[in-house]
């Protein structure tokens, strides 16, 4: 992922100058160490800020909903997918879009780095596939590879399906990942383990939202928690309520989900939030055979039937 | 004012002697980081962390808080009569809190206890504390305490405050709350006679290592109609996620929502952390809401930590440097980048007021 930061300003800057979009969304330089700032550059000489690093995890697909002016947006593989989805779902027009493709080799783990350091880090270095991070008094070098973001480490997209410029050659896609481990283990609990295991998971939520709101799907403009007429979930921290929100939002992202890790990473307590959704993502490929977010012609599973569809009752 | 001397390991020890007399919190493991919870069935301090991930606030105000309730069945005596919820203000204790977090208590107090107006639960949950604080001795880099109206080291908000010195703890004695508990805690070794000048020296060191700061000395002076409708909130707006992150782990944040739940023919009032960022803060009974957007919001978020508050109470800004809002933001929104453009702003000639 070298050289993509004087690629994306190089065409910010052109696409700026010669007003083909009105503003560009990508990342600047974070304030502190292992996170890049989501911003927005509307005049050719602000595309300097620019950047682009393994500390670009935010899904800037979350920034696109219902904008009206034309955006180009920089984009990662499953950045990429969402774009898909919102043009599925209505949400932009392909036509706005200016999509800047990124092909990566994964985002890394601000939590993973951290506990890994031992101490507070004060600043990290990136070069090549090597993170090296220093802090008072220490020096420690991680190869990229091994403090993934949990979602990258099982990244079998990491090319963007969709995009006008790319930033770089693709990168090869990996393969004999099994993206399901976790999810057969919950599957073969008994259901009080299962109700033990989603206990455990929720634990400490102190319903933030950071999660929903870090996830590109979650758009609706009143979402089910906030609704007050009916009153459909409380606002305490109650056990009940808090499981419905979490249960409840992974069903509304099901079939849409392409796994960005946006909602884990968000999430200042760190409940692993997709192990709500992994479920549902693997429903979905062994029922329909359906990927979120691959094809913008195709409609989602959930949307329309199909003579192949496995329930009885629409035969 | 008393000092006197422990080991570090007894600290655990003294924890548990004191819940004979308190409800003693104290910093728990949880995850990969530590929060204050309530000590005794499997909750063991650990005293090895920076600061807490949720500030010290819900130890006095609760996430959520259950205020009165009514049965709505007809047949039960008194029934639709509102009855005051039962309350346990009896005594508790915090062990370990940061001097941020305990000088943060202070700064909402403003708000919940006032001539005119007092929140009991607050006032009353605050007055049942002993705060038995643990100065700083490495700062983190995100702390900026020191620029905003507190330090490593600042007593204020505390009863006792331990002082790290080797394998000891100096234990200074500042009010006879704290002298109350040092008591219970049979905490009585007096300290050697430099001990003012060794705690001095850490203060010193201390203070001089915090390394992150906030300029926020020409904000009051900004004219508000200015700075409110100029142009430097977008950028500073532009990543925010809308989520209660910041509000929910800032230890100043004191905004609440109150609703009423019916369960089982009861109805409950109760009273939760709200937040500026989420958008039915604002909504009107009309279904307008005059912060309708992102931008807005953030806005007013920073204008009221670093311009309204000082405005209003002259003690300084509404924040105590905790840093936890920059560590935990998901999108990396920073109050210090957002006070440094507010201080440095000066509004186009066209647009003065």
């Amino acid at each position: 992922m070298s050289g993509y930061t004087e690629k994306i300003r190089e065409l910010a800057k052109k696409l700026l100058s010669e007003k083909t979009v009105d503003s560009v969304i990508g990342f600047r330089e974070g304030s502190i160490p292992l996170i890049a700032e989501p911003c927005i550059a509307k005049t050719p000489e602000d595309v300097d800020k620019l950047v682009w690093n393994s500390f670009c995890g935010v899904n800037l697909a979350n920034y696109l909903t219902k904008r009206t002016d034309r955006i180009a947006v920089v984009a990662k593989g499953c950045d990429s997918r969402n774009i898909v989805t919102h043009i599925i779902e209505n949400q932009i027009k392909r036509e706005q879009l200016v999509i800047l493709g990124a092909p990566c080799t994964g985002m890394a783990s601000r939590r993973k780095i951290a506990a890994a350091a031992g101490g507070e880090i004060l600043s990290a270095v990136e070069q090549g596939e090597t993170i090296t991070v220093k802090g008072r008094d220490f020096e420690k070098s991680f190869a990229k590879a091994d403090v993934l973001q949990d979602n990258c480490a099982i990244c079998i997209h990491r090319n963007p399906v969709i995009s006008d410029h790319m930033l770089g050659s693709p990168v090869p896609e990996q393969t004999g990942v099994d993206r399901y481990e976790d999810v057969r283990k919950v599957e073969a609990m008994d259901s009080e383990a299962r109700w033990q295991y989603f206990e455990e998971l929720i634990s400490g939520c102190i319903r933030c939202y950071a999660c929903r709101n870090a996830c590109p799907l979650c758009y609706c403009p009143t979402c089910f928690v906030d609704e007050s007429q009916p009153q459909w979930v409380g606002k305490t921290a109650d056990p009940t309520d808090t499981r419905t929100f979490h249960f409840l939002r992974a069903f509304h992202c099901a079939g849409r989900c392409t796994d960005c890790g946006a909602c884990e990473r968000a999430c200042p307590v760190g409940i692993k939030v997709r192990q709500f959704t992994k479920k549902l993502e693997k429903d979905c490929l062994e029922l329909y055979g359906w990927e979120a977010g691959m094809d913008e012609k195709a409609r989602p599973p959930l949307d329309v039937y199909k003579l192949s569809d496995p329930e009885e009752f629409i035969k | 004012m008393r000092v006197v001397k422990l080991a570090k390991k007894d600290l655990a020890q003294a924890a548990k002697k004191l819940q004979a007399a308190y409800k003693v919190f104290a910093p728990v493991k949880e995850r990969d980081f530590h929060n204050f919870r309530l000590l005794g069935e499997g909750k063991e301090p650990d005293f090895d962390f920076a600061n807490t991930r949720l500030s010290a606030k819900h130890i006095v105000y609760p996430q959520s808080e259950k205020m009165m309730r009514a049965s709505l069945d007809p047949s039960q005596e008194e029934h639709h009569i509102y009855k005051e919820e039962e309350k346990d203000y009896s005594p508790r204790a915090i062990l370990g809190i940061r001097p941020c977090d305990a000088k943060a208590y202070d700064l909402v107090r403003l708000n919940f206890d006032t001539p005119e107006y007092k929140d009991p639960y607050w006032t009353k949950s605050y007055e049942a504390l002993t705060r038995v604080g643990l100065a700083c001795t490495s700062p983190c880099s995100t702390c900026f305490c020191t620029t905003a109206g507190t330090g490593p080291h600042d007593e204020s908000g505390l009863d006792i405050m331990l002082v790290e010195e080797g394998e000891s703890l100096f234990a200074k004695i500042i009010t006879e709350k704290g002298e109350a508990l040092a008591q219970k805690a049979g905490w009585s070794a007096e300290a050697p006679e430099d001990a003012a000048s060794i705690l001095e020296k850490a203060k010193q060191a201390a203070e001089g290592a915090v390394t992150a700061k906030i300029e926020t000395d020409k904000i009051t002076q900004k004219k508000t109609v200015e700075i409110y409708d100029s142009n430097i909130w977008d950028d500073l707006a532009f990543a925010c996620i809308n989520c209660g992150t910041c509000t929910y782990l800032c230890p100043t944040c004191w905004c609440f929502d109150i609703q009423d739940e019916v369960v089982n023919k009861q109805t409950i009032r109760i009273k939760s952390w709200d937040s500026c960022m989420f958008p039915l803060f604002t909504i009107h009974g009309t279904g307008h809401n005059p912060r309708p957007n992102k931008v807005s919001r953030v806005r007013q978020r920073f204008l009221h930590k670093l311009k309204y508050y000082p405005e209003k109470y002259g003690i300084g800004i509404h924040c105590v440097g905790c840093g936890r809002c920059i560590t935990q933001c998901p999108v990396n929104i920073d109050i210090r980048r957002a006070a440094k453009v507010m201080n440095e702003f000066e509004p186009v000639e066209a647009c003065k007021v």
